[in-house]
């Protein structure tokens, strides 16, 4: 079986709510919609406070090559637009919209028929996609329509679709798989005639045995298509190691999948784009696996962007007394939440609420130079002496050792027996060697 | 729950810490631990705790009143280091010996650089070589093994290790197939259950596997080090072997005397002063084994391994300059089609 070749761990799977069907979230009173959601330059609002707003109606109009649109979830009016702070912790603009009914904006086909036949033309896909805000539903949120447009003198011969869920916890995507099989099947087919790619390939890992039978099964119907299981490990779900695990192509250091040819796609996105593309509809609404250990009812659920995570958790059961740490995606690269108030924005695949014993680090002791932080890096990397050189301000250095190639998936400090914070400090190089580069292009 | 823990990703960690890693290596030397007592008796029982005492008195005294840094003896690295030491020198050694041992291992080699995960050299090695060099006579004076409460022979009779039978031998002008047909050898199969003369626990080939084994099922250590280490003794000693079997050692018999296995698998793999890219690695391996068959065969000592050990454990900084990991996307060209 398919996998990656360099580094890799196996955290505990954990996947609680593997067979939890998804549920629909009934609306809340309000919802906070970040005006920037995705990778890129920030969207610019174009509704003002009292404006009434339909849902799908757009309120944030992406300018840039690399930004994205950004639609009203829900109908009612908006009511302040106000900093608010988001999944990363920092303070954004946000439109705030006091929920009245739920009116879809009329170009929208809300109904629950599949439509299998694509019409549009190549440049029409790209211009839906865009229009729709489709961005990666991954976690990067990097704007959908932009790895449509492939750079002149490359050229796109595989289209690679991400179902490996490598997240402990996290099962949203596995349940897309088995309860969206066909529209997400479409939504492929509409990437792959955006691309003019002939091959598609869905990589999932053989922890979801029901996803690869049950796909397996349909794949027959859409020529082109193919399943591709993958022996499990973290982190498959990297863009880089899905690739090097499907094509056994290796990105080179700073390009993009596309110079091996390649263009990766999480699964969520392509049911994104086929409702865009097909149905004429923004993406205001993501699956979001809300799970943890202690939590009574692990859940995945289908929730309106700007949707306050606290919602999430009463439906699960409400917050466990014992709750330590609430994290926005999964428990190797989520982010820990300072509050509940946050809302679900289009990059939330799920909220892990973990018990206060499994909250702390473990004590840091002196480096043993093991080197299993070496030999578990997927990149290839040395995060001992990267870490080391972040903390002795050598960023030249670090920058020489390839610091920029860390994919922060987190295995080093994950398998690092004397606790060391090592992606903190990989963490603060990237970003200093990112400002030294910038700077040196000033000159 | 009123206050939210925050910390950065990643939020779950796997299940090796340090001590864990420490202890396991302790596990893995207790079958050659039991071997040393049946074959040598107490006196090993005495060595081993007087050595694993030192080190632990000495671990702490420094890092209490000198470091004055957090209590560290808990953390099993002294504990591995007494053993090591203990398994390193003859069962008969005085005791005043084996502590000037144990403060040279732990003080000199390991806490005057700063601690655990600090030394360039392995702390064992460097209070054994410092014994060996400050007492050679009891250094080398080496205990006659006989099977626990087996009647007859006393304590008192001490006499030559496999290599150094060989080693006299040979310079005396004999050939290997006389010393080794000469009664007294102890011959492949004591040497692999301990039945010959030497350091306490490097007598037993068995007991020595059995946990390595151990290590590598629990993955403290990986395959590269060992070997690399094995493969290129035995190649090297197995040329001279064949150019003339007269005066070379066998590989086999290489392999199975002295502290090879002892050297390959519980020390020449000590993470902190051994390489760590899996190509530097190997580099190193490979460098203690020609050293080692080097040191025995053309050296003044009939045994080469703590010496080849060290200095390769010298030369650990610059392989892990010059043997970086293979990256990801390097020297791998761009597949079409």
């Amino acid at each position: 079986m398919k996998t990656f070749k360099l580094g890799g761990v196996h955290p505990e799977e954990n996947k609680l709510s593997a067979g939890a069907a998804i549920e629909i979230l009934p609306l809340p009173e309000k919802v906070f919609i970040p005006v920037s959601q995705s990778l890129g330059a920030p969207s610019k609002l174009i509704v003002e406070k009292g404006a009434v707003v339909k849902t799908g109606q757009l309120i944030a109009k992406g300018e840039a090559f690399i930004s994205a649109n950004v639609h009203s979830s829900v109908s009612g009016k908006v009511s302040r637009i106000e900093e608010v702070t988001d999944t990363s912790g920092y303070r954004r603009t946000a439109v705030v919209i006091d929920v009245e009914g739920d009116e879809w904006d009329e170009q929208i086909d809300c109904s629950k028929e599949v439509k299998a036949e694509i019409t549009h033309s190549r440049e029409e896909i790209v211009r839906k996609i865009s229009e729709m805000g489709v961005v990666g539903l991954g976690g990067a949120t990097f704007p959908s329509h932009v790895k449509l447009m492939v750079p002149e003198g490359k050229k796109a011969e595989n289209l690679l679709i991400n179902g490996v869920e490598c997240e402990p916890y996290l099962t949203s995507d596995h349940r897309l798989m088995l309860e969206r099989s066909r529209e997400m099947l479409i939504g492929i087919q509409i990437l792959m005639k955006g691309l003019d790619v002939k091959k598609a390939y869905i990589g999932i890992e053989k922890n979801k045995p029901d996803a690869i039978d049950h796909l397996e099964k349909l794949v027959a119907e859409y020529p082109g298509i193919e399943v591709v299981p993958l022996k499990v490990k973290y982190p498959q779900g990297g863009e880089k190691q899905l690739i090097k695990a499907i094509t056994g192509r290796e990105v080179p250091s700073g390009k993009l999948p596309i110079e091996v040819g390649c263009v990766v796609n999480n699964v969520g996105t392509a049911l994104a784009v086929y409702e865009a593309v097909q149905k004429n509809k923004p993406l205001v609404e993501r699956v979001v696996t809300v799970t943890g250990k202690s939590l009574e009812k692990p859940s995945n659920l289908l929730v309106r962007i700007g949707t306050p995570v606290s919602k999430l958790i009463e439906f699960a059961g409400g917050l466990p007394a014992d709750t330590g740490k609430v994290i926005n995606g999964g428990p190797m690269m989520g982010k820990a939440l300072t509050s509940l108030e946050v809302p679900v924005v289009k990059g939330t695949s799920g909220l892990l609420i973990m018990p206060e014993k499994e909250s702390r680090r473990m004590p840091v002791v002196n480096c043993i130079r093991c080197a299993r932080c070496i030999s578990v890096c997927p990149m290839g990397l040395e995060p001992v002496l990267l870490a080391q050189l972040s903390e002795n301000q050598m960023f030249e250095t670090a920058e020489k050792e390839r610091i920029l190639d860390c994919i922060e998936c987190g295995s080093c400090h994950f398998t690092c027996p004397a606790g060391r914070p090592l992606l903190d400090y990989l963490r603060l190089g990237k970003n200093k060697v990112g400002i030294i580069i910038r700077n040196r292009g000033k000159k | 729950m009123s206050i939210l823990t925050v910390s950065g990703s990643p939020h779950v960690h796997g299940h090796q810490n340090v001590k864990s890693i420490m202890y396991g290596v302790v596990v893995a030397m207790i079958p050659a631990i039991f071997v040393s007592v049946y074959f040598f008796g107490l006196d090993a029982a005495r060595v081993i705790f007087i050595s694993v005492a030192a080190c632990l008195f000495f671990e702490w005294i420094i890092q209490k009143y000198l470091l004055k840094g957090p209590l560290t003896i808990n953390d099993g690295s002294a504990l591995v280091t007494g053993v090591l030491l203990a398994f390193n020198v003859p069962s008969n050694l005085p005791a005043w010996m084996i502590v000037a041992g144990a403060l040279v291992s732990i003080g000199i080699a390991k806490m005057s650089f700063g601690g655990l995960g600090k030394n360039p050299f392995n702390p064992a090695l460097i209070g054994r070589v410092f014994l060996l060099i400050s007492f050679p006579v009891q250094m080398t004076s080496w205990p006659v093994p006989k099977a626990l409460f087996a009647p007859g022979v006393t304590d008192a009779i001490t006499g030559p290790t496999t290599l150094g039978i060989l080693k006299e031998g040979i310079s005396a002008g004999k050939t290997v197939q006389e010393l080794m047909g000469s009664a007294g050898f102890p011959g492949y199969m004591n040497d692999l259950v301990g039945a010959q003369g030497g350091s306490l626990g490097e007598i037993s080939a068995i007991a020595l596997l059995l946990g390595a084994a151990y290590m590598f099922f629990r993955r403290i250590i990986t395959w590269h080090i060992p070997a690399a280490y094995i493969g290129s003794a035995f190649v090297f000693s197995g040329i001279l072997w064949l150019v003339n079997p007269a005066i070379y050692i066998d590989p086999v018999m290489h392999m199975l005397a002295g502290g090879m296995i002892l050297g390959v698998f519980y020390m020449a793999t000590d993470m902190v002063s051994s390489p760590m890219s899996p190509r530097g690695q190997l580099v190193f391996g490979v460098g203690a084994g020609l050293l080692t068959i080097l040191i025995r065969v053309w050296g003044a000592y009939p045994e080469g391994v703590s010496f080849a050990i060290l200095i390769m454990n010298a030369f650990t900084p610059l392989i892990n300059k010059a043997f970086k990991p293979r990256r990801f996307g390097e020297a791998l060209p761009v597949k079409k089609g």
